[in-house]
């Protein structure tokens, strides 16, 4: 006879709330691995899924994933000189904070090297890539943006073609796919009047400069349009993005591209690693600690629930020793019923999680090994918690029962 | 002899309690409250051992003084049922279940342990209530219940600690005739701590204490 077995189907309105309480305890023990999963998952997203085998930055910076980089737009055409790469992408990634539809709208902007890079990469669920050079997007689904949709950002406003799904920056905001020259329109967008402002300005300087004086000429050109300025530079992208053939070695493309004095050069794997130990890693330290803290704190109230069940039974414990129950006959009624607990409360926070944790703000990531991992740490916990009921059941004489 | 504690301090519970019982024999054991009694039969069911004495259960020694000659728990397992004032039935077992865990304790497999489970509350008329609770039962069912637990194991020796305080006379009289035909037909030794009066004539033999001593009664 499974008396743990009995006791449970006895009390079973008593059992299912305990469990519950634990379920959901350990619903939060399980959200802070899927979140932290998460946040690793939304981070190496796109370094994972654009592809590229080595990242050209801005000199003695971690590149765009850790902190503004900023390059000269040709960097691609020298690094398609060296051999073995065999395509050059320029990307550019910016954050904006704008307003659609009334609401707050926090978006990640990607700009992607059309016609080189049309987004074929992108996990699409509705919709298509991009397929001109101007006034297009690929949104996230988190973005909230429906396929057709219209968003005017500065002064272009760009129709939303296709729809991509858990496309994250490791900021945690939507990211909207552009292409590059659209990206930086959008990052650089400077009001006409301030144009106008700065054309007037660059015409006083140039008028009080040494060059001006001399070259009285040279003003008429001041109020020119800027890109019709052969001096001014224009924006810059954020990284190179490059493809080797098939057999190159990385390292030795990395090592010429480190031979250039105005440039930093990172491998995709390298660029992960910054990132993880990076931004993502305080993060990373901050849940695992609060994960290992909600953990011990499960051990103890599971300890208190099981230490407050036994002692509910100590007369019947007395009882069962008096008739001559063995000691493993009692530990075993405790540990099983700990041990059931424990496994019904983790049940019911898998479940509870699956409906709870889609409605997060951030992707909550539940991978089998994370599961398995915490149903072990849970068998341990309802063993170790346990311990005191098993002290106390064991401490009781048989003579207690006639009392 | 029994003494708790020592020096200023010591009090003796037990001076001179012996008694003898034969198999199927029914013993009463009367007496004012503080007499020792209960001390008396915590310690030949073996769970409160006397500071000095003997007892033999079933022609075997059982304990010197305060010392086991036998594995105690085994022993009581084997040799001893115990019926208390209150029925004491484990509250998350039904009626069956309660008897069957006792033989089940004794090395029976759970469907031999079931069968003479339902024999037992058959013979005590309580085959209707197996599946009953305690919580369901009224007072006298109860005791039945703990009768048939106490019984599970064919003890040698049943005993019983005031079994009908909680029970009505009439209900009293049935439980005491009911040890009575059970220590008969099974040849097992009852002996009944109790303060009942009504019923002695239920008992084949009635001893009084008082004082830590035991004398027959006549």
């Amino acid at each position: 006879m499974n008396l743990a077995v009995k006791d449970i189907k006895h009390n079973l309105g008593r059992f299912t709330l305990t469990a519950v309480g634990i379920g959901m305890l350990l619903m939060v023990v399980m959200g802070m691995g899927g979140i932290y999963r998460g946040i690793i998952e939304d981070a190496t997203l796109l370094i994972d899924k654009i592809g590229a085998d080595i990242w050209v930055v801005q000199h003695n910076t971690r590149g765009p994933f850790a902190e503004i980089s900023r390059i000269p737009q040709n960097i691609d055409y020298r690094t398609l000189a060296i051999p073995g790469v065999v395509s050059a992408r320029k990307f550019v990634q910016h954050t904006i904070q704008r307003s659609y539809q009334n609401k707050r709208l926090r978006m990640t902007v990607v700009g992607l090297d059309w016609p080189v890079d049309k987004g074929k990469w992108l996990p699409l669920v509705a919709g298509r890539i991009l397929n001109q050079n101007h006034y297009e997007m690929v949104a996230d689904r988190s973005l909230g943006m429906a396929l057709g949709a219209k968003i005017k950002l500065g002064k272009d406003t760009y129709k939303v073609v296709g729809i991509t799904s858990n496309m994250i920056s490791s900021g945690g905001d939507g990211i909207g796919f552009f292409t590059v020259n659209d990206a930086l329109d959008i990052q650089f967008n400077t009001p006409a009047e301030a144009i106008r402002l700065e054309r007037a300005a660059r015409g006083v300087r140039l008028r009080k400069s040494d060059q001006g004086l001399k070259q009285p000429g040279l003003i008429e050109y001041a109020y020119q349009e800027s890109n019709q300025l052969p001096a001014l530079e224009s924006p810059r992208v954020s990284a190179v993005m490059l493809s080797i053939a098939p057999g190159a070695s990385p390292e030795q493309i990395s090592s010429i591209i480190a031979g250039w004095n105005d440039v930093s050069v990172f491998t995709r794997e390298d660029e992960r690693q910054l990132l993880l130990k990076g931004s993502v890693e305080k993060v990373r330290r901050q849940i695992g600690l609060f994960r290992a803290l909600l953990t011990i704190i499960s051990a103890i109230i599971m300890a208190l629930i099981l230490y407050t069940l036994t002692l509910d039974k100590l007369h019947s414990i007395a009882l069962l020793k008096l008739i001559g129950a063995s000691n493993w006959m009692i530990l075993k009624l405790i540990l099983q019923q700990a041990i059931v607990l424990g496994m019904l409360g983790f049940g019911i926070a898998y479940l509870l999680g699956q409906k709870i944790f889609p409605r997060f703000p951030r992707r909550v990531i539940l991978s089998d090994d994370d599961l398995v991992q915490l149903a072990l740490i849970v068998i341990a916990i309802s063993v170790v918690s346990s311990f005191l009921g098993i002290w106390k059941a064991m401490k009781v004489a048989p003579n207690e029962a006639l009392n | 002899m029994k003494t708790y504690g020592s020096g200023n301090t010591e009090v003796q519970a037990m001076q001179d309690a012996s008694m003898n019982v034969a198999h199927g024999e029914i013993v009463a054991l009367l007496g004012p409250s503080g007499a020792g009694k209960s001390t008396f039969l915590t310690a030949i069911g073996l769970i409160n051992l006397p500071t000095s004495g003997r007892i033999t259960i079933d022609n075997q020694l059982v304990v010197i003084g305060p010392q086991p000659m036998v594995n105690l728990k085994i022993f009581r397992r084997k040799h001893l049922g115990f019926v208390f004032q209150k029925s004491n039935l484990i509250p998350f077992l039904s009626a069956r279940e309660n008897v069957q865990i006792a033989i089940e304790i004794n090395g029976f497999k759970p469907r031999a342990a079931r069968k003479r489970a339902l024999q037992l509350l058959d013979e005590l008329g309580m085959d209707s209530r197996a599946d009953n609770f305690p919580s369901m039962l009224s007072g006298g069912q109860q005791q039945r219940i703990a009768i048939s637990r106490a019984l599970a194991n064919r003890p040698a020796v049943i005993l019983a600690d005031e079994p009908t305080a909680a029970l009505d006379s009439h209900l009293g009289r049935q439980v005491m005739e009911l040890f009575r035909d059970l220590a008969h037909k099974h040849g097992t030794a009852v002996i009944v701590v109790t303060h009942d009066q009504r019923s002695l004539d239920v008992f084949d033999t009635i001893y009084e204490m008082e004082d830590g001593i035991i004398k027959p009664m006549h």
